[in-house]
């Protein structure tokens, strides 16, 4: 038995700061990426192989671009919250989660800005 | 709640005496592809990069992903990348409580592996045709 209230024990211990955002949000983009899945890869591994030329030849399209832009910032976010949630669970000391968690949500979105850019670039020189 | 004893109970489950299930595997499969995923969009991120720079840098980034090790990784993250879809469907369906039941998620355990096969063969197909 022991005499603490639920109030005592957890009080020191930090707020939990975000309710089901987090989960709310992660299984948005899931639900997006299913169709940009679909339609990003099979053009993509189509033009894979093709060269230079087939690059342009398929994100000059404005629907193949604008698919790729959707599928690369969605996919770049959902990869960002999934890796964090691992981060959380695996890494126990606190100041390299903290450093693990900062370079994760600064690469990703590094890597999806990036991603949308050149895209946007290809199809805009095309 | 308030004399509920933490601390001192078993924790659970051990996973070093656990004997492996197709749940437990699949489980942390979907971490594991989800994670391992992040190296092929980079690489794809780069492709398209060194695409929008110029010929000369894209030749360089499609020689790395079209090297043996580029195609191995490739190849490697599309099928993480169907497992990953597949199985994030199936947990889609079991947030609106469905599907549940220890039978139901061994068959849709190997439905998910089935399907994932089939849509990595024909990427696959694809990629090769268009080649």
């Amino acid at each position: 038995m022991q005499f603490q209230t639920d109030r005592n024990r957890v009080q020191g211990l930090g707020s939990a700061k975000e309710g089901v955002g987090h989960w709310w949000t992660t299984r948005i983009t899931s639900v997006a990426l299913v169709p940009l899945t679909l339609l990003f890869i099979f053009p993509f591994v189509n033009t894979l192989g093709g060269g230079y030329e087939a690059v342009f030849d398929t994100y000059g399209h404005p629907l193949n671009a604008i698919i790729a832009i959707l599928f690369i910032g969605v996919s770049a976010h959902h990869l960002m919250q999934g890796v964090q949630v691992v981060i959380e669970d695996y890494v126990p000391n606190k100041g390299i989660r903290t450093g693990a968690l900062l370079a994760n949500t600064l690469i990703c979105w590094a890597l999806g800005l990036t991603g949308v850019f050149a895209i946007a670039k290809i199809a805009f020189t095309a | 709640m308030a004399d509920v004893n933490r601390g001192n109970r078993p924790l659970s489950p051990h996973l070093t005496i656990y004997r492996p299930q197709i749940n437990s595997m699949m489980s942390i499969l979907h971490r594991i592809t989800g994670v391992g995923m992040s190296l092929a969009f980079f690489l794809i991120v780069w492709w398209l990069l060194a695409a929008s720079t110029g010929e000369e840098y894209f030749d360089t980034a499609n020689w790395v992903l079209t090297s043996w090790i580029g195609i191995l990784i490739l190849v490697g993250s599309c099928f993480a990348l169907w497992y990953h879809f597949c199985n994030g469907i199936r947990h889609l369906i079991w947030d609106t409580g469905r599907g549940l039941e220890i039978e139901q998620v061994k068959k849709s355990g190997v439905v998910t592996f089935g399907i994932a096969g089939f849509l990595t063969l024909l990427t696959i197909v694809v990629a090769v045709r268009g080649a």
